[in-house]
């Protein structure tokens, strides 16, 4: 009988979070390691269990799962939130794809020079209102008043662009006001037990990267 | 009856090189409509079949699809080169997402300033002979098989064989000590549908060189 899934990341949110929120919101309990020292890096990649010798990793049903994108579909595809067929999957990869690259851009402002760091994220509001959310309030717009964004099941796609909801509050709450759509999904799927949970103090669910944090990832990963 | 997939992109590889590849790996035909100026880009863009404003868009099956990924993953699906079944899917996908970030650092190689240009390359050397091309080997040696997964032909290996010749144009001393990638090489590319693909002629496209980047440049302004 395989164990809990067993997560190997930095304790913070990065390329992590979303294979937490996904584990989360599918009710599945799940281990983490936090890499806290360079020397707790260096022990994982000499371990060979590393394939490029990166983490995130994730050890589940035997395998060493690393790339972000892999273990999102892995877990996205057993737990049945990955759509019915593959038209209804290539729809929820167009959505979460787009949701990765906003998200990118949100993940990176961390490590963003001073200098550059306003402009960036006048360029991420922007992207927000006029491409992003345009498109998924369109899309809930299309599926006439259905609660999930793909064949009328939660997915992956709502629990990724939900979580995504979640962050671009915590840069600007305002800029959610005119997508009254993507304001109900974000209320429909925290409602969902599994989520309700996974949102509230205590949980596994990290917060934002703060000054210090930062700090000591520049230590750990020496940038 | 479904028509040929359409591929909307630039006249170059970029983003869309690799679908190319799988379409063509897979013996499925398809058309292209080049975006050869802004306005041409703008009423893309207008018609509103461009989910978030971006190319590459394939019209396939009745869907605009956007996000390279989104549209390997469906043609990988539909014709038989995702693996059998979830774990061996898997495997894939930390292959080709590996495969996918040095391919990203070759790709973005055109676009970085000239005084970074040595430093970048050098950098991407040294991640090909320490970090992936290791991995990869790793994997053939791990099962002596033809194949990456599964024994079969999935798209882990079309998409490793087209970082290759990637590489290989980069430089091709990098593959020197890498026997078993030489032979999936090789092997891969003496598939029929592949070999097609490789000849000239083929709907394969050249590296970017300075003409190209300059005349790009000037048409989109950056």
């Amino acid at each position: 009988m395989a164990g809990k899934p067993k997560l190997h990341y930095l304790n913070a949110r990065g390329r992590m979070e979303s294979i937490r929120w996904l584990l989360a919101a599918a009710g599945v309990e799940f281990e983490e390691k936090f890499i806290e020292t360079s020397k707790d890096l260096e022990k994982l990649r000499n371990d060979g269990s590393l394939m490029f010798q990166q983490v995130p990793m994730v050890e589940i049903d035997g395998m060493k799962l690393a790339q972000s994108r892999a273990i999102l579909s892995y877990i996205a595809a057993k737990y049945n939130l990955y759509g019915k067929d593959i038209k209804e999957r290539a729809l929820i990869d167009m959505y979460i794809e787009g949701v990765a690259d906003l998200n990118e851009m949100i993940m990176l402002l961390p490590g963003c020079p001073h200098d550059q760091k306003d402009a960036k994220i006048t360029q991420i509001k922007e992207k927000t209102t006029n491409r992003y959310f345009t498109a998924f309030e369109k899309v809930s717009v299309k599926s006439h008043g259905q609660d999930y964004l793909v064949g009328n099941t939660l997915s992956r796609a709502d629990i990724q662009l939900v979580e995504l909801l979640y962050y671009v509050e915590e840069l600007d709450p305002s800029l959610l006001a005119n997508f009254p759509l993507l304001k109900a999904l974000k209320t429909r799927i925290s409602n969902v037990p599994t989520v309700k949970r996974f949102l509230q103090p205590g949980s596994q669910r990290k917060p934002p990267l703060g000054e210090k944090a930062i700090e000591e990832a520049r230590k750990v990963w020496k940038f």
